[in-house]
């Protein structure tokens, strides 16, 4: 290793010619390498820009704050969680993760229905991936995390808990326990029997 | 011994220089072999949890019932997995094995002996510290201890010296290093030393957002001190350094890929300069990356989420260098061993050599885990994989095999190195590297695949989820092929350590450092071997990307939750 650093003595090479003292030289494969790679980087960019605006695939931002002491206080927003019906096939959900299950535990809507969720802990970290979809967040204590989505395809799609929660050894349920199931009506009709209120 | 050691030339011992005794040697080996004996018992209970989780997932054996009263539940061995083999094992391994290369590749005593046993002690003390509540089943928090799920108060007072240690390792270094400088104003530092010493300078940066979030936070609530913390805030600065984190257990990898690996295979260094290029470059995109974990998260902005996806694939872009320039490197020495063609020099690398083979095999596997990284990295698909199988996948190819094959693939020149005794012996130790790297293989795939196709939820008891589908069966078995191959190459590493260590086999010949020369013997140019621009790059650029968000979760913090005990 050290040689090199004997200095300019050790006699010039013809790579030397190409770079001058403060040059690097790159040979010419290594920079064609060197190139695709930035293209490779930018393309991969220029598609996730295009998923997220052209598809609308989103992450979750700034949803707004919540106490998670007060969540059972009347008038919070959390304080009866459910499914609420804003217009005709356009839905919300007000959904409390806690240890050990999500409420609502059931969810259903029609098909073709657009369902925005709001999502917040009332204690420690949980987790909130509807499989299949798109819909993945984290649920923090303090914090209320939104994303929505639309169902075009009827079936029983499980949210599940993927954030570790807690278990006390021997218990019937704990972090893997913890799930739900939202059901998609083939029909236009609602029929839902976890509305709260 | 079958390590293909190419004398340290060029070494020579100039007027100015402080010189290397034999008694300074002893010392550094002796750090390096504590550091490196802790590193392999911490894997070695580590890996057996990882054995006992993926049976559980596959509902082929649940163990727990059976470990009681000793280990409580799962989460317990979890825990135990993650602190041991991605804290404890790399930790140790690290600063061992940096300890040694650090000062042969510099041929100068460390400046300040006594902080590298000052660093050793600490780290020490600190694995013990947390052994304690881990095993007394009070801080089952797993190794990314989110609050406000809340450990006994031992578990962050032994990380924090851990961490601690760490820095002394560093510390140590720079007073090193500034006093080589001083003594060599004109030549360039050697390939190895730079690149230790950027790895331990970034490391410093790194642990900065994690001490600020167990020391101020963590620490006085698991005490009582304070009454709640904000949660948003403690995830931010724990991922200021969970990233990072993965740079610190991958540049060890790629030091010896770069600086010694070429060396045994008879190749050299393809392109110095590039190789420091690659570290500096490191040194500046490794932390300003964080948010990427953290896509999914309420309360950030989505436009700094993007801002640091731009900056993950920007930390992208020196692997793909190396992937090129690594593999020049190593083809240089195929074709001196007589390889031809345009692929055939492959089959004339020096795999007879199990610490090459391991090495070799390490980088196969990072290319799928390199790419699996950008995949994860990527905005709007990882709302797809997020916290899915998948990423236990992933970072099985990176910490677990980029890494860690790594590790062993350099223990089995390094342990023989230090002991005076011959590997016991080379073809079990191939038979090592051989099996992790099918055993890898079977497994990440498994787990990528039922997290993309299945969305099935990691850091979960599974053989207990209500929601277990037999659709997953084909893929549990894969992994559990994999386990089986994992479990017997875990094995044999262990056995080829223990009996390395205690049957005095004597050496063929003497073994030295690999060091890989250049191939153009230019010296780099000044600019490659000048600390402050990359290293006050580095700063603003974790200024400019960490700095509005977090004073804004500082300023706005709620200090709503409380610790709560979980488990």
């Amino acid at each position: 290793m050290s040689d090199q650093a004997h200095g300019p003595e050790d006699g010039a090479t013809p790579a030397e010619e190409h770079g001058g003292d403060n040059g690097v030289h790159v040979e010419k494969w290594e920079g064609i390498w060197m190139r695709i790679s930035v293209v490779i980087v930018v393309v991969f960019i220029l598609a996730i820009v295009i998923s997220t605006t052209a598809f609308g695939i989103g992450v979750p931002g700034v949803g707004g704050r919540i106490n998670p002491n007060t969540l059972s206080d009347p008038g919070n927003p959390f304080e009866k969680p459910g499914i609420r019906e804003l217009a005709p096939g356009k839905y919300e959900v007000y959904m409390v993760a806690q240890t050990w299950n999500f409420m609502p535990e059931k969810i259903e809507v029609p098909v073709n229905s657009q369902v925005t969720f709001y999502l917040t802990a009332r204690d420690v970290i949980h987790g909130f991936k509807l499989a299949g979809t798109n819909v993945n967040m984290m649920a923090l204590p303090g914090q209320i995390s939104t994303l929505s989505a639309t169902f075009d395809k009827p079936g029983v799609y499980n949210y599940i808990c993927h954030e570790y929660c807690g278990y006390v050894a021997g218990a019937p349920i704990g972090h893997h326990t913890m799930y739900g199931q939202l059901t998609v009506l083939p029909t236009h009709a609602l029929t839902t029997t976890a509305t709260t209120n | 011994m079958s390590v293909q050691a190419l004398p340290a030339a060029g070494i020579t011992t100039r007027p100015n220089q402080i010189p290397l005794t034999a008694q300074h040697l002893k010392f550094v080996d002796r750090i390096a072999g504590i550091n490196i004996t802790v590193s392999i018992l911490a894997l070695s209970v580590g890996a057996l949890f990882g054995v006992f989780q993926g049976l559980e997932h596959a509902k082929v054996f649940d163990i727990y019932p059976f470990l009681q009263p000793a280990i409580k539940t799962y989460y317990q061995g979890l825990t135990l997995h993650g602190a041991l083999n991605a804290v404890m094992w790399t930790t140790f391994f690290i600063c061992g094995f940096f300890t040694f290369a650090f000062v042969r590749s510099f041929n100068r005593p460390l400046r300040y002996p006594w902080m590298s046993v000052v660093a050793v002690v600490l780290m020490i003390i600190g694995l013990l510290t947390a052994a304690v509540p881990i095993l007394t089943n009070n801080a089952s928090v797993l190794y990314t201890f989110y609050p406000p799920m809340m450990a006994a108060w031992g578990f962050y007072l032994g990380l924090t010296l851990l961490v601690v240690g760490s820095w002394f390792v560093g510390f140590s270094f720079y007073f090193t290093y500034w006093a080589w400088r001083k003594e060599n104003p004109d030549t360039r530092s050697p390939f190895i030393a730079l690149s230790i010493t950027i790895t331990m300078v970034m490391w410093q940066l790194a642990t900065l957002g994690v001490a600020a979030e167990i020391l101020f936070q963590l620490l006085p609530l698991s005490l009582g001190l304070i009454g709640g913390t904000d949660v948003l805030l403690d995830r931010t600065l724990f991922w200021w350094f969970g990233h990072p984190l993965v740079y610190f257990w991958l540049l060890p990898a790629y030091v010896s890929w770069y600086g010694m690996l070429p060396a045994q295979t008879n190749g050299k260094m393809f392109s110095e300069p590039l190789a420091r290029l690659v570290f500096w470059l490191f040194l500046i995109f490794s932390v300003p990356v964080g948010f990427h974990h953290q896509f999914t998260d309420p309360g950030i902005p989505q436009v700094w989420k993007f801002i640091h996806m731009l900056l993950t694939m920007g930390v992208g872009f020196p692997s793909m260098i190396t992937a090129f320039t690594v593999v020049a490197s190593l083809e240089i020495g195929a074709r001196v061993r007589g390889g031809k063609g345009y692929l055939r020099w492959i089959g004339r690398l020096n795999w007879g050599d199990p610490s090459y083979a391991a090495q070799n095999l390490a980088m196969i596997l990072f290319i799928f885990g390199g790419i699996g990284g950008l995949i994860n990295a990527s905005y709007s698909v990882n709302m797809a994989l997020h916290n899915t199988m998948w990423v236990p996948g992933h970072f099985h190819l990176t910490v677990g095999s980029a890494t860690t094959l790594s590790f062993m693939g350099i223990s089995y020149w390094l342990v023989p190195k230090l002991t005076g005794h011959k590997l016991f012996t080379k073809w079990l130790a191939l038979a090592q590297a051989w099996t992790w790297f099918f055993g890898m293989l079977f497994f990440s795939n498994a787990y990528h695949t039922l997290g993309l196709l299945f969305n099935v939820p990691r850091r979960t008891m599974l053989g207990q989820a209500p929601y277990y589908s037999t659709q997953w069966n084909p893929q549990m078995m894969e992994s559990v092929l994999g386990l089986a191959l994992l479990s017997i190459s875990a094995t044999l590493f262990f056995a080829i350590m223990l009996f390395t260590l205690i049957v005095p086999r004597k050496l063929d010949k003497p073994i030295e450092m690999p060091v890989a020369q250049p191939l153009d013997p230019k010296p780099a140019p000044k600019w490659l071997d000048t600390w402050w621009p990359w290293l006050n790059g580095a700063i603003a650029l974790i200024l400019l990307s960490y700095g509005p968000m977090l004073y804004r979760l500082i300023t706005e913090a709620e200090f709503w939750s409380k610790g709560i005990r979980v488990w």
